[in-house]
């Protein structure tokens, strides 16, 4: 048996791994000496464990009293803040990014110039986290729901108009060329040949994006920009852990069931 | 619309036109939404066109950046890109199993993959901010809370691509294993495993470049990296700092994105 | 009328589409343009209504030059000028009604056609269009319910309803089947008849030629190599046009068999 390896060996060599391949395995190795050296590891408090255990407990005996209460703050409205907040957030992305999305399509500007930068600008807006966004915008309109919705509008414009202008350079050229020959204006080729092949794709994706703006809303409260995040934030550092649960609860009933909706739209509209 | 004789010179057969009620309905429907979600919410324009000299102010007293802050947040910014590698590769990993167990082609069983499928869901309903608040009221400030937030939210985005990319492997070297007597994990590693590897990687690079942004806010809530100089610099009105924190950060992720692209075009 | 004079078009890396065409196109005349792939048929056709643009010479219709108008002229003369299409260009997603009014857009404001207000007798129009082409029960579906035969007589009905005194057809029976390339070709010669509308094919088939052209240009390397009646288009000139034998499959006989 070994006899015979051997003689096969010798017939096809075995490749061997290249000096290419084992310089991307020295960096990767370095990079991860480099990033696990970093981490402090004593910084665990001796709480931890139970802590833990009082957020699970909090989770499974939730103060249910929280859900409604007559007067004032309490989680349905906070849920319904959250929501409200990305329902705007999506409709003003939507608006802006649509004039946008043509300007950066490749076969909608004359110029690559024209597309390109229109694209640029598209990912640079892309990489300005919402939060951020919302810190600046509580600066200019005050703490709040508000400040919240434009975060989000403003944020969503970026990836929303990346896939737009994709949905609109991926349109059949045939359906506009037959429009321009009939003597169609401009306009006129955008209403009866453009929009009605790229709303669907515009509205599925818009509905995509306000799933993910659903989960954004939820945390804008950190910082003060409106919904269901203040309440949270205020009963963590309270140690309020049932209310911390049932608020939990909250957020993931309300995510899973607008995902669910939004779903469903979404399979019809394709 | 009445029939008319035309130039044929036969009345026209016409089909009655569809109903435009649904059409009506939807458009009635969101409507009232975004009406019910501006009266929530506060929205009003003459709020933003208000506040807009304010932000306008804001932008003067951003520019020019404050270009010498760099030196005070460099360490931060490493310390976010450490959290988002050992955030993604722990994350990666856990998501082997878990992708695994929610394939309906290789657990066969549904009473498992069910499950297993609906907590992956669970998990990814909860942002990842939300996920370092939680664990810094468990681990105390610091990176570490971050990371772990950052590994649970890996989980469960490269689980869910992991098994939908699983879901559409071709079945025939699967069927050839069983065939030779294969076991499970002997059919794993050589018919499944060789398909998805390359998958597998260029998802675990994407959740890195995103994991990449959310380190650089994780700070926000005490999670370490550079989003805690947000709240330093907010705090005292120093508006150029906080400029100088957006364009590294924004320096920073473009490469990173750069170089992550760059790199899944080469593993497909 | 069309007159086609001195028309070359040169392409951005020089490769020559047209070289120094010249013809004239009386009304009401079946004209079909034969020749093999890349010989300039396609070009000749989408210069006539400008959706390409000529390098050199003037194309004339009805007297005015389509290649010296611009904006609101240009528009006006291409109203009168229906194109059909080898892959339909209908919008798929809108109903046949609403593609049959889209060749009325021409006629009216942008405003009054966004916003849905069509005069009635453009309604009227579109289902006489339709009828014409036996279609007239589907005009509330969706036009990518249709087969590929019914959606090339919508396309029909839309140059129709444009009531162009010119139609273009641009390998309009490519994505047909025999059967259905039979019936669109008789919808088109019909029109031809009835509504002394010139008309403008270009063919693959040249048996598809010989049976509905009243007239037959031939081009190779884009230069007009043969311009005469069925007649005189015997195999020997087609040989010439092809510069070899025709093979079976441009004939459309052979094909079904």
């Amino acid at each position: 048996m070994t006899n015979s390896t051997k003689s096969w060996n010798q017939i096809v060599p075995k490749p061997k791994k290249s000096l290419y391949r084992w310089g991307i395995y020295i960096v990767l190795a370095v990079i991860y000496v480099w990033a696990f050296a970093g981490v402090p590891v004593n910084g665990i408090k001796e709480t931890a464990g139970q802590v833990t255990r009082s957020i699970l407990s909090g989770l499974f005996s939730p103060d249910w009293d929280y859900v409604y209460l007559p007067d004032g703050e309490d989680l349905l409205r906070g849920l319904l803040d959250t929501l409200a907040i990305s329902i705007l957030g999506t409709l003003i992305s939507t608006v802006v990014c649509i004039p946008l999305a043509f300007w950066s399509a490749v076969n909608m500007s004359k110029s690559r110039w024209t597309s390109g930068s229109g694209k640029i600008m598209l990912s640079v807006i892309r990489t300005f986290p919402e939060i951020v966004m919302a810190i600046l915008f509580i600066k200019a309109v005050g703490p709040g729901s508000f400040a919240g919705v434009l975060a989000l509008g403003l944020h969503s414009v970026g990836m929303l108009g990346k896939l737009f202008a994709e949905e609109v350079e991926n349109m059949d050229s045939g359906q506009t060329e037959a429009l321009l020959a009939c003597g169609a204006s401009k306009l006129q080729i955008l209403w009866f040949a453009v929009i009605p092949q790229v709303l669907p794709g515009f509205l599925s994706y818009t509905l995509y994006r306000f799933e993910i703006n659903l989960r954004s809303a939820t945390i804008l409260g950190v910082i003060g920009a409106g919904g269901i995040g203040t309440p949270l934030i205020f009963a963590l550092s309270s140690r309020n852990w049932d209310r911390v649960g049932i608020i939990l609860l909250g957020i993931i009933v309300m995510i899973t069931l607008i995902d669910m909706i939004s779903g469903a739209i979404r399979k019809k509209l394709v | 619309m009445k029939p008319v004789n035309l130039s044929t010179n036969h009345s026209l057969k016409r089909p009655n036109p569809p109903s435009k009620m649904k059409h009506y309905l939807t458009v009635v429907i969101i409507l009232l939404l975004l009406w019910g979600s501006a009266v929530q919410s506060d929205s009003t324009l003459r709020e933003l066109i208000q506040g807009l000299p304010n932000m306008l102010d804001l932008l003067k007293e951003m520019f020019p950046p404050k270009w010498s802050y760099l030196d005070n947040i460099w360490d931060a910014m490493l310390e976010t890109i450490r959290m988002a590698i050992i955030g993604t590769t722990i994350g990666a990993i856990l998501a082997i199993p878990v992708a695994l167990l929610c394939a309906s082609n290789i657990t066969k069983k549904s009473i498992i993959f069910y499950p297993v499928r609906f907590i992956l869901n669970l998990i990814r309903t909860i942002p990842d901010l939300l996920l370092a608040a939680i664990f810094v009221a468990i681990f105390g400030l610091g990176p570490l809370p971050g990371i772990f937030a950052l590994s649970v939210f890996s989980l469960g985005l490269i689980a869910k691509l992991a098994y939908e990319a699983l879901e559409a492997i071709d079945s025939g070297p699967i069927e050839a294993m069983t065939a030779s007597g294969a076991n499970s994990l002997q059919i794993i590693a050589y018919a499944v495993i060789p398909q998805i590897q390359a998958h597998f990687m260029s998802f675990t690079l994407y959740t890195f470049e995103i994991n990449v942004r959310a380190a650089a806010i994780l700070g926000l809530v005490g999670a370490g990296g550079i989003g805690h100089y947000y709240e330093v610099t907010l705090g005292f009105l120093e508006y150029d700092k906080t400029c100088m924190i957006i364009i590294f950060t924004l320096a920073v992720v473009l490469l990173i994105d750069y170089a992550s692209t760059k790199l899944r075009e080469k593993l497909l | 009328m069309i007159e086609v004079r001195n028309v070359s078009k040169t392409y951005a890396n020089g490769t020559k589409g047209l070289d120094q065409i010249n013809l004239t196109i009386e009304k009401g005349e079946f004209v079909a343009i034969v020749g093999l792939s890349g010989a300039g048929k396609s070009t000749l056709l989408r210069s006539i209504n400008r959706l390409h643009d000529i390098s050199e010479g003037e194309i004339l219709i009805n007297g005015q030059s389509i290649t010296k108008a611009k904006g609101k002229r240009l528009r006006m003369i291409r109203r009168d000028i229906g194109m059909i299409f080898q892959s339909f260009n209908l919008v798929k997603r809108s109903s046949v009604l609403r593609n049959v009014l889209s060749g009325r857009v021409g006629y009216h404001s942008t405003l009054r056609t966004i916003l849905g207000k069509f005069p009635s007798q453009d309604v009227d129009l579109a289902f006489a269009a339709l009828d014409r082409v036996n279609i007239v029960e589907k005009a509330y579906s969706r036009a990518d319910e249709l087969s590929g035969g019914q959606q090339q007589r919508v396309a029909i009905a839309r140059v129709l309803a444009q009531e162009a005194k010119i139609i273009l057809a641009d390998e309009p029976v490519a994505s047909l089947d025999p059967l259905t390339t039979k019936q669109v070709m008789d919808d088109l010669k019909r029109i031809n008849m009835e509504l002394d509308i010139t008309t403008i094919v270009n063919l693959h088939f040249i048996d598809l030629a010989r049976e509905y052209a009243t007239r037959i240009i031939g081009l190779r390397a884009g230069e007009v190599v043969f311009d005469g009646p069925v007649s005189e288009a015997t195999d020997e000139r087609f040989a010439e046009i092809y510069g070899r034998p025709i093979s079976k499959d441009e004939l459309l006989e052979e094909v079904t068999l």
